[in-house]
């Protein structure tokens, strides 16, 4: 899958509640949520992210809460994908869970900026700044992931394989 | 071959013999743990899975404590599907109103979490229960139904990282000492994707309290679990309420860990986490002449028993400070009782605290003490993240609840010794 969008970049450490923060949290509805996204680190955010747009943040994405309906906000939002150094535990396995694509890539962290427009392999994992012309090379999923994206996340893979009783 | 408790948690759980770092196995449940802001929605992705029943209606705990007693109509509805829900479906470990407490002050008190489990949790600080020697992990919504449907989860096994403690412990210094110690010298991704592990002669003389005060704030570090060898202590905490068989899993000696700190405790005093992380610490005596709006005493990290006990032995006979917000909130209906049968609620309401029903309330900026603009609080709970407690522009610094009652009386971050 080829996905391209404008950068959106944040810092180190971004927690879930900025992503989503838990006065919003009586609900569960992706849109509803989706228009507090990001709000107590950027109020631009919500209102100018355009569907297929990208984030791009340093180290520790998502840490913080188990709160899903952070990666949910994030999607719900528009946003295509997210590119970081390092994902927050809890906040890797419910992006995943909830098939919102995610890429660690430090290089490509470095050298992108704010607003760049990227286009990129998901599959292959390579990363292209169609502002700069540079390209980036990211870490691909373990089989056993790509086989739960594969399925359209954890529900469908459970459906498939553990299915019991 | 030698494995790190964890390791072998795993592998039982997995139906192997062996396994190591980096490998993703499917491993099946002791406990599925979920509460009102996160059960909403995994209720919806279960009925997708198009399963009728969960897989063990004793294996499944569902506490709506995050914004109940209902704070709005919003929250009205949240926990309106979960009991529904659980009645439906028969959970045998859904707590009402008035039975219910903070999940994870209240899952342990319950005899629900045991040595050698894995439980899976849609709350972040289900990493608690590594207390008790289990393998406790926070995971979200979909996670949790797909365990609820099947009983399993998928894991990747983590490397260890081991921290000893040594020396004597100071005078008002306890878990949450050495754990916010901890995370300021490690940081908040410091043990990312790891599992923690805590051992040496001061962890072996901690309560299970103060042990659980620690192993919850793994997450604040990054780490999947934080985990604490059972010993006599977490037997005789456990003898007469597990509800289930267990059995403990010890690392050996020649285990392999990725990491190993060793920390001689009598170089630390009470810690204060600074905003708008958990890891900004400094020592009490370093933290200067900061006012204070509010203190809060309470929630999964400081609700137990022993925290309010503290509180109240620093507060007894005193007045917190004229201008201060003082809120307690017990972490249980049980915690809440035998502090009332102690003479600690009396002692704390004398001392001008409001004292709440259990809830997650002001911990999440909830309910029951939200913060304005601009306002700090000292709090006993385990984030400090910009807007967690209110405002975003409101601060929020983390201590032991000995700090905390201290600094309710000075009306400043202050340490006990300058009120006793
Ligand atoms: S007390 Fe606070 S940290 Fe603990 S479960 Fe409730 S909201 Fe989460």
């Amino acid at each position: 899958m080829i996905l391209t969008g404008k950068v959106w970049k944040y810092g180190d450490d971004v927690d879930t509640d900025v992503i989503i923060p838990a006065r919003y949290l009586n609900t569960s509805d992706p849109k509803e949520l989706a228009k507090y996204c990001m709000e107590d680190i950027d109020k631009t955010f919500a209102t100018n992210v355009k569907s297929g747009d990208i984030i791009v943040a340093e180290d520790n994405f998502g840490c913080g809460s188990s709160r899903e309906h952070a990666p949910i906000a994030i999607k719900a939002s528009g946003v295509s994908l997210i590119i970081a150094n390092s994902f927050a535990r809890i906040f890797y396995r419910n992006s995943i869970n909830v098939g919102l694509p995610i890429l660690e890539c430090a290089e490509a962290v470095e050298d992108i900026e704010a607003f760049d427009e990227l286009e990129v392999n998901i599959e292959t994992g390579v990363i292209k700044n169609l502002t700069k012309n540079n390209e980036y090379q990211a870490n691909g999923f373990p089989e056993f992931m790509k086989e739960i994206i594969d399925a359209g996340g954890l529900v469908n893979y459970a459906r498939e394989n553990w299915g019991g009783k | 071959m030698s494995m790190t408790m964890v390791e072998k948690i795993i592998a039982a759980h997995s139906g192997k013999e062996k396994v190591k770092p980096g490998d993703l196995v499917a491993v099946d449940l002791d406990l599925v743990l979920g509460n009102d802001v996160t059960t909403p929605m995994a209720v919806n992705e279960f009925k997708k899975i198009g399963f009728n029943d969960v897989y063990d209606k004793n294996r499944i705990a569902i506490v709506p404590d995050h914004f109940a007693p209902n704070k709005d109509i919003k929250s009205a509805e949240q926990c309106k599907i979960i009991r529904e829900f659980s009645y439906e479906k028969e959970i045998k470990n859904y707590f009402e109103i008035g039975e219910m407490g903070i999940e994870h002050c209240l899952l342990p008190e319950k005899g629900l979490v045991l040595p050698g489990d894995i439980i899976i949790g849609a709350d972040s600080h289900t990493c608690t229960y590594g207390a008790f020697g289990a393998l406790a992990t926070g995971i979200g919504s979909t996670d949790m139904a797909v365990g609820m449907a099947t009983g399993k989860a998928w894991m990747k096994v983590p490397e260890t990282i081991k921290f000893t403690y040594t020396g004597k412990l100071n005078k008002w210094v306890g878990g949450k000492d050495l754990i916010l110690y901890t995370i300021g010298d490690i940081g908040v991704d410091g043990a990312l994707y790891k599992a923690m592990e805590f051992t040496g002669e001061v962890v072996d003389n901690l309560s299970m309290a103060g042990r659980m005060t620690m192993s919850n704030m793994a997450i604040e570090a990054g780490g999947k679990c934080g985990l604490i060898e059972p010993d006599e202590t977490t037997f005789e905490y456990i003898k007469d309420i597990a509800q289930r068989d267990y059995k403990v899993y010890k690392s050996d000696k020649d285990a392999k860990y990725i990491k190993c700190y060793e920390y001689n405790v009598s170089k630390i005093e009470p810690q204060v986490a600074f905003p708008h992380l958990p890891e900004n610490t400094r020592g009490i005596s370093e933290v200067g002449d900061i006012k204070i709006d509010q203190v809060v005493i309470g929630s999964c990290t400081n609700g137990r028993l022993e925290d309010l006990r503290l509180a109240a032995e620093i507060l007894k006979g005193k007045k917190k400070a004229k201008h201060i917000r003082l809120i307690v909130f017990p972490g249980t209906q049980k915690i809440y009782l035998d502090a009332v049968k102690e003479g600690i609620i009396e002692t704390l309401i004398e001392a001008g605290a409001a004292v709440s029903t259990p809830t997650c309330g002001p911990c999440l900026g909830g309910h029951m003490g939200v913060l304005a603009k601009g306002e700090r609080a000292v709090s006993t709970t385990n984030r400090n993240f910009v807007g967690r407690m209110g405002h975003p522009e409101s601060e929020v610094y983390l201590t032991n609840p000995a700090v905390a009652a201290a600094s309710a009386i000075m009306g400043k971050i202050a340490g006990p010794e300058e009120v006793m």
